[in-house]
């Protein structure tokens, strides 16, 4: 047993399905974002804001801007621990992907609330 | 042909460096890489490997033969042999002792972590615990294993992790263990490697699989731990 407090979920079973479980949401959102897209050619902002005002949808975003946020950090974490070795430096990359993940998601957030 | 072979001696060298050899093989035969090696130690006695049943059984002479790894002792020249030019390298990531031969220490500390012997806390029985003969095939495939490190030596994650992650060949034997009827210890075992480290480095890239000279494949048994896992914690 390995242990490591800056993963995750600490148990490498709970990262792995999670970021399973989050990578079948994001593709669920590309999927639905690009028929929209496709399906809608001349798309203006009345539509946009309307599709977005709409309470599903900002479930949906919210659900995946979470997963996302999930997802970068155990993939960032992974690529943090295999390839920077020096304990300081890895801390600090760890710190600055996490700062970014969090303003991602209160940036996120504040845009979906405020159309 | 040409032979390009990584030497290295810490008593005398600074660095590493290849040696490159010309030979001619006797009668042009396609012979094994070990007795190329053979002929290049009649040559130049000072060239250190490891070897030892020559018949890929006791898995000493595992090294990197053009980018590959494998046992020299059963690899013909006519496998890895491009241009007339052989490139022979100790097994990747593991500390270099001299020449071809590498410290295996990282590798046996990893497979003795998962404890690779039958725990089991009943009674003896007077003889021997018996297996059905389908209990017993749950293991092919398995213990097979000779602990060469061809696998574990050919995996990005081995390299970056030694330490952490258990590497193919340690994680083949883990569920050796854990698919034997007579082992008790499945959940002692499973809590031991729930970690992000021990299995959940494994990508399945499956280098280890390319690589095995027995034809085995650990990536299958990684993911049978995966799923026992699985099927515990859900």
């Amino acid at each position: 047993m390995v242990t490591s407090i800056t993963s995750f979920g600490r148990s490498g079973l709970y990262d792995w399905m999670i970021q399973r479980v989050t990578a079948v949401v994001l593709l669920a959102f590309t999927v639905f974002m690009m028929g929209y897209m496709l399906l809608t050619p001349d798309l203006d902002y009345q539509q946009w804001s309307a599709l977005f005002e709409c309470t599903s949808m900002r479930i949906f975003t919210l659900l995946a801007l979470l997963s996302m946020a999930s997802h970068a950090w155990i993939g960032m974490w992974s690529i943090s621990t295999d390839y920077i070795k020096p304990t300081g430096i890895r801390f600090l990359f760890q710190a600055f992907c996490g700062l970014l993940t969090f303003i991602y998601v209160v940036w996120g957030i504040q845009i979906l609330w405020g159309v | 042909m040409l032979v390009s072979v990584y030497r290295y001696n810490p008593e005398i060298d600074d660095a590493p460096y290849m040696q490159d050899i010309h030979i001619d093989i006797p009668g042009g035969k396609d012979i094994m890489v070990l007795d190329l090696l053979q002929l290049l130690k009649d040559k130049d006695p000072t060239l250190g490997y490891r070897r030892s049943c020559r018949e890929g059984v006791c898995g000493s002479d595992g090294m990197n033969m053009n980018g590959l790894n494998g046992l020299a002792c059963i690899t013909p020249l006519s496998d890895v042999v491009e241009s007339d030019k052989l490139v022979l390298r100790p097994l990747p990531g593991l500390p270099v002792i001299r020449d071809l031969v590498v410290d295996m220490t990282q590798f046996y500390t990893q497979y003795e972590k998962i404890k690779p012997f039958l725990l089991n806390d009943t009674p003896p029985p007077a003889i021997e615990r018996l297996q059905s003969p389908e209990e017993r095939a749950e293991i092919d495939g398995l213990y097979e294993c000779i602990l060469c490190a061809c696998c574990s030596t050919a995996c990005p994650s081995f390299w970056w992790n030694p330490d952490k992650f258990i590497g193919p060949s340690g994680l083949l034997q883990a569920y050796r263990f854990l698919a034997d009827s007579r082992d008790t210890a499945t959940e002692q075992r499973l809590a031991e490697l729930d970690d992000p480290f021990s299995v959940f480095r494994c990508h399945s890239i499956m280098n280890c699989v390319a690589v095995c000279p027995k034809g085995l494949n650990p990536t299958k048994a990684i993911g049978k731990i995966r799923n026992m896992l699985l099927a515990q914690a859900t």
